[in-house]
């Protein structure tokens, strides 16, 4: 009896680590933004490149910044939600249009509505970097101080909008 | 119809001029690549977890060479670099694990396992050592039976 014991025990324990493992998302890397100042930029708008827009314009209130690209089909699959959501007004969302032409972005705000005050255009997808962005569409979540608090990478859905975005914005907005 | 092949033939015999476009940009400067293509040996590819930068193809994989190029171009040394990496993407993205607390186990578990197998041989060949020093030895009488029954005489028979 004693002599399966042992194999038994090894054999649970290697059960319990594969369990564990098949629900972690090694496609989710914790960022080490979070907490941290957000990295600073200073991009043309999408809409008018004659302006820009940056961070720093932010200041004093909890905003989304949204990377999204016309040619990112996840995007396209979240864009009615965060369209949705600006509907409601829940929080003001900004984009940042990732590595996309001007024309097709403008296109589909055109086309699918526009849930953002306003985006910023990272052609080069330089900022991008700067924010660690590695999988489109990322949100980011930032608070009145500048801090990036939160980031969602891949698409948005319903279940984490009610269950984690809206309670951590009302908790942001309350401090 | 025979038009139309001909014409797909054509593409696909310029596709690899289209890559080898990319190419160009980077051959100018040898020495600056040699150090891009080492440095990006050792950042991984978030898109493509198990692959580095150097070895990928993936858009972001580019773009992050294309970043490492321009700050070396800068006069940025490889420790700023990979610290600025570091900064943006965490310890993940680098593609050999720094070696810390939480890492011990990662970089020393195989080494414990080795041990541990070691250790576990070394008990069981004692215990058979000891097993076959208490082996019963046989009486002289029994030796001869041994002996005859081994050399065919049929041990059993004479009884």
């Amino acid at each position: 009896m004693n002599r399966f014991l042992l194999p038994l025990g090894v054999f649970i324990v290697l059960v319990v680590f594969l369990w564990i493992g098949l629900t972690l998302n090694p496609r989710e890397v914790p960022s080490p933004l979070i907490n941290k100042i957000a990295p600073t930029f200073r991009l043309p708008q999408l809409q008018d490149s004659a302006k820009t827009i940056g961070p720093e314009d932010l200041r004093g209130k909890v905003w989304l910044l949204n990377v999204w690209a016309s040619w990112c089909v996840t995007c396209r699959q979240e864009h009615p939600l965060l369209v949705e959501m600006g509907r409601q007004n829940l929080v003001p969302i900004y984009g940042l249009n990732y590595k996309d032409n001007r024309d097709d972005g403008l296109a589909l705000l055109r086309n699918s509505g526009d849930p953002y005050v306003l985006s910023a255009y990272d052609r080069e997808g330089n900022v991008g970097i700067d924010w660690g962005v590695y999988g489109v569409p990322e949100t980011f979540v930032i608070d009145k101080s500048g801090l990036i608090r939160h980031k969602f990478i891949g698409a948005l859905t319903p279940e984490l909008i009610q269950n984690k975005l809206i309670p951590l914005i009302k908790e942001l907005n309350g401090a | 119809m025979h038009s139309k092949f001909l014409f797909v033939l054509v593409l696909l015999l310029v596709m690899p001029l289209a890559h080898a476009d990319q190419a160009v940009i980077t051959k100018d400067d040898p020495v600056l690549e040699k150090r891009v293509m080492t440095l990006s040996e050792h950042l991984r590819c978030l898109v493509c977890q198990n692959q580095t930068i150097a070895d990928s193809n993936a858009e972001l994989a580019v773009d992050l060479k294309n970043q490492v190029r321009e700050k070396l171009r800068q006069g940025q040394t490889e420790q700023e670099i990979l610290d600025y990496m570091v900064k943006r993407y965490g310890e993940f993205v680098l593609f050999k694990p720094l070696v810390k607390s939480t890492t011990w186990l990662l970089w020393f578990g195989p080494l414990l396992l080795l041990l541990l197998g070691l250790g576990v041989l070394i008990v069981i060949l004692r215990q058979r050592r000891k097993l076959m020093q208490q082996a019963p030895t046989l009486s002289a009488d029994e030796h001869a039976r041994a002996a005859s029954m081994l050399s065919g005489n049929g041990g059993e028979g004479h009884s």
